[in-house]
């Protein structure tokens, strides 16, 4: 009798199943299909923009890049006749990024050095959540704080650096107009990026071998000496990918360099001079009175705009992800 | 009880040779005080004016200065890394300047503006040429509430999905995911708004509405929600899920009853950082949003108002009384923003970074 009550407590034997259920058959399909959105979004992005905008390229061919004109007018038969150019544009708009990147990447570097090597624990721990605090500025607060703030400061700035190196040509003027300059709405943008190129140098410096470091010290270096010859080497990927994500950032900025910049469809070498050009402030700039027509060369702009940034954040990203890779 | 049982057992309050006395900042306070001296005199003595020169001045004399006395006391490298070390400090100086800059003059000249009634009223009863006592932002705050709640409903699922593939089946297209999600963050925001533009507003009868600016603002929201919530449930311990697998959960069951549980603060975080990054974007409301001086609750037609707008349209009506306005949108959309901050960083299991 003992045993049949054993018997009873012992569960029936179950099968052995090793397919996937049916939830987990539903679940990995699901995820498997979500993960596409992204390049769903991209492809559409791009595809969207690229359609609209065919009938500008077609139109302008290659001078869509390199001219300089934007003109759309309705003539006397009540046709339009226009001609679109983004050569004034992407010039302005590389010059505009590479003031800021020249500004802002080294105060950025050296804010990372003494955010890693210099602060004190507390001091550190406060700066950097400021850090992260200045990303998230909306950017119509840096628009209008370089427009009432800043503006008046960088033209005094910008008439001391034409005084004393005002004969090196980029730095010379036509006349002395120093408003609204690409020199102002770099120096916005060299802020804007601060953030984003000191907390990607930093994450790097502070991945530094302590063995390497404290080989340093015991050989004598001075604390100038370790960051000279370990922190800067090893880190010096990791800034040039946080310099290309700035960049990144710089190239697609809209308002905040609307709100400084004069644009003048004509190319400006003269950084200290009042007009300059900027791919998406002119969109915006153009968007509310435009035409059908010219409403979709707009596009195409964008579409520019949006290869620019697309080619120099990945190459970014895979520099940034291969030095945080080789510092584990 | 041998002397050396007495000396492992008495506690010993650590020495620390190298930490700084407060004998060795009397010379730094010397230093700065005879630079600022300095400084003084030598602007008002020579034609170098402003306050830039009162910056440069100073920087030079209390670095050399500091040089000077290294180099008396320890040699020309030390010299050096004084240097180094004034160069460092000045550098992170001027970066953390425009930020103080920045919040001194958005509560300074926004407070101007601001009286209970700005909480309340919406622009129907006024102009941006109003005096700054009438009309308010009440319609833009809707406005944003409404543009955060949908962008979030839009590009929550994708997000946290998108996550979840990265962490939990790590499939073969993961890299190439993962590729395409920074790729993703790097989209320039007024690229967005005239996506949706041309998709859905340029050739259709349709017009700007909030769910069509929702729709461009989960575009940037969806890169910043995938890789914070990646992170996050990266940290969930892996014996967690295979504790669930061990008792005979699906994968299914052990992602919805444990892993996803276990980060939620994590993921809670993430959205607060996305929706920070949304909230103040001003871009792409400008092709999708339309235009609206009343509250619309309506997010499916009809233009709707946001707080970033209304800063725009002040600062674009130029006069002093729209800038005042500006001013005042800036503010309130800031303590916005810094709430949200505020927010994360409490629920925040983890240190938050923003890439």
């Amino acid at each position: 009798m003992s045993s049949n009550v054993i018997e009873r407590v012992l569960p029936e034997k179950r099968a052995l199943i090793n397919r996937p259920r049916p939830s987990d058959i539903a679940f990995r399909a699901i995820l498997n299909v979500m993960s596409y959105s992204s390049l769903l979004i991209l492809a559409a992005i791009g595809g969207f923009l690229a359609f609209r905008g065919f009938g500008a390229f077609k139109d302008n061919g290659f001078g869509f890049i390199t001219h300089a004109e934007w003109s759309s007018l309705v003539g006397d038969d009540g046709k339009e006749i226009s001609t679109f150019g983004l050569g004034a544009m992407i010039t302005g708009t590389l010059i505009i990024s590479t003031i800021a990147l020249f500004i802002g990447v080294p105060i950025s570097v050296l804010t990372a050095l003494f955010l890693t090597f210099y602060a004190p624990e507390r001091l550190k721990r406060t700066l950097v959540t400021v850090v992260d605090l200045m990303a998230s500025f909306p950017s119509i607060l840096y628009g209008i704080w370089g427009f009432i703030v800043l503006s008046p400061m960088a033209t005094y700035w910008a008439k001391l650096v034409y005084k004393f190196l005002g004969w090196i040509p980029f730095l010379s003027v036509p006349t002395p107009a120093f408003d609204r300059s690409p020199f102002l709405a770099g120096i916005v943008l060299s802020i804007m990026i601060i953030p984003i190129v000191t907390s990607v140098s930093r994450e790097i410096f502070a991945q530094t071998p302590l063995e390497r470091m404290q080989a340093a010290y015991a050989l004598g270096a001075t604390r100038w000496g370790m960051i000279r010859a370990v922190a800067l080497p090893f880190g010096a990927s990791g800034v040039v990918g946080g310099a290309m994500l700035g960049l990144g950032r710089a190239l697609g900025e809209t308002v905040a360099v609307y709100s400084v910049l004069n644009i003048v469809f004509k190319i400006n070498w003269h950084i200290l001079y009042g007009y300059g050009g900027n791919i998406a402030s002119m969109i915006v700039q153009k968007f509310g009175e435009a035409s059908f027509t010219e409403k979709k060369a707009l596009l195409a702009a964008g579409f520019v705009l949006f290869v620019m940034t697309l080619l120099v954040n990945m190459v970014a990203n895979t520099v940034v992800s291969r030095a945080v890779k080789s510092g584990k | 009880m041998t002397t050396a049982n007495v000396i492992a057992n008495t506690p010993v309050a650590p020495r620390k040779p190298w930490k700084a006395t407060k004998a060795d900042y009397i010379p730094l306070f010397v230093i700065f005080v005879l630079a600022a001296v300095l400084d003084i005199i030598v602007v008002a003595v020579t034609p170098m004016k402003g306050k830039l020169a009162y910056a440069l001045l100073f920087f030079i004399f209390a670095s050399g200065f500091q040089m000077a006395l290294k180099w008396y006391k320890l040699g020309k490298r030390a010299a050096i890394d004084s240097l180094a070390g004034s160069v460092a400090i000045t550098g992170a100086i001027i970066a953390f300047t425009p930020v103080a800059s920045l919040l001194a003059t958005a509560i300074v000249k926004g407070v101007k503006g601001l009286y209970p009634g700005f909480f309340y009223h919406d622009m129907s009863v006024a102009n941006y040429q109003s005096p700054l006592n009438q009309g308010g932002v009440i319609q833009a705050i809707v406005g944003t509430l409404y543009l955060i709640f949908l962008s979030t409903a839009i590009s929550l699922p994708l997000s946290v999905l998108t996550a979840l593939y990265l962490t939990e089946i790590r499939g073969k297209a993961s890299g190439f995911i993962q590729f395409l999600v920074q790729a993703m963050s790097g989209i320039p925001s007024v690229v967005a708004g005239i996506f949706i533009y041309s998709a859905l507003l340029l050739t259709t009868s349709l017009r700007g509405s909030t769910i069509m600016a929702a729709l461009a603002l989960a575009i940037l929201m969806i890169p910043t929600v995938t890789r914070t919530a990646q992170e996050v449930l990266l940290l969930v311990p892996r014996e967690l899920r295979e504790a669930g697998l061990a008792l005979g959960a699906t994968q299914w069951k052990t992602v919805a009853t444990i892993v996803v549980p276990a980060a939620r603060n994590g993921l809670i975080t993430a959205v607060i950082l996305g929706v920070a990054r949304i909230a103040g974007e001003t871009a792409p409301l400008l092709f999708t949003l339309g235009v609206s001086n009343k509250i619309n609750w309506n997010p499916f037609s009809g233009g709707q108002s946001a707080l970033p707008y209304y800063v725009w349209s002040g600062l674009g009506d130029g006069t002093e009384l729209g800038i005042d306005r500006a001013w005042s949108g800036i503010l309130v959309l800031l303590m916005l923003v810094l709430s949200l901050f505020v927010v994360a960083r409490i629920f925040g299991t983890r240190k938050v970074k923003i890439k």
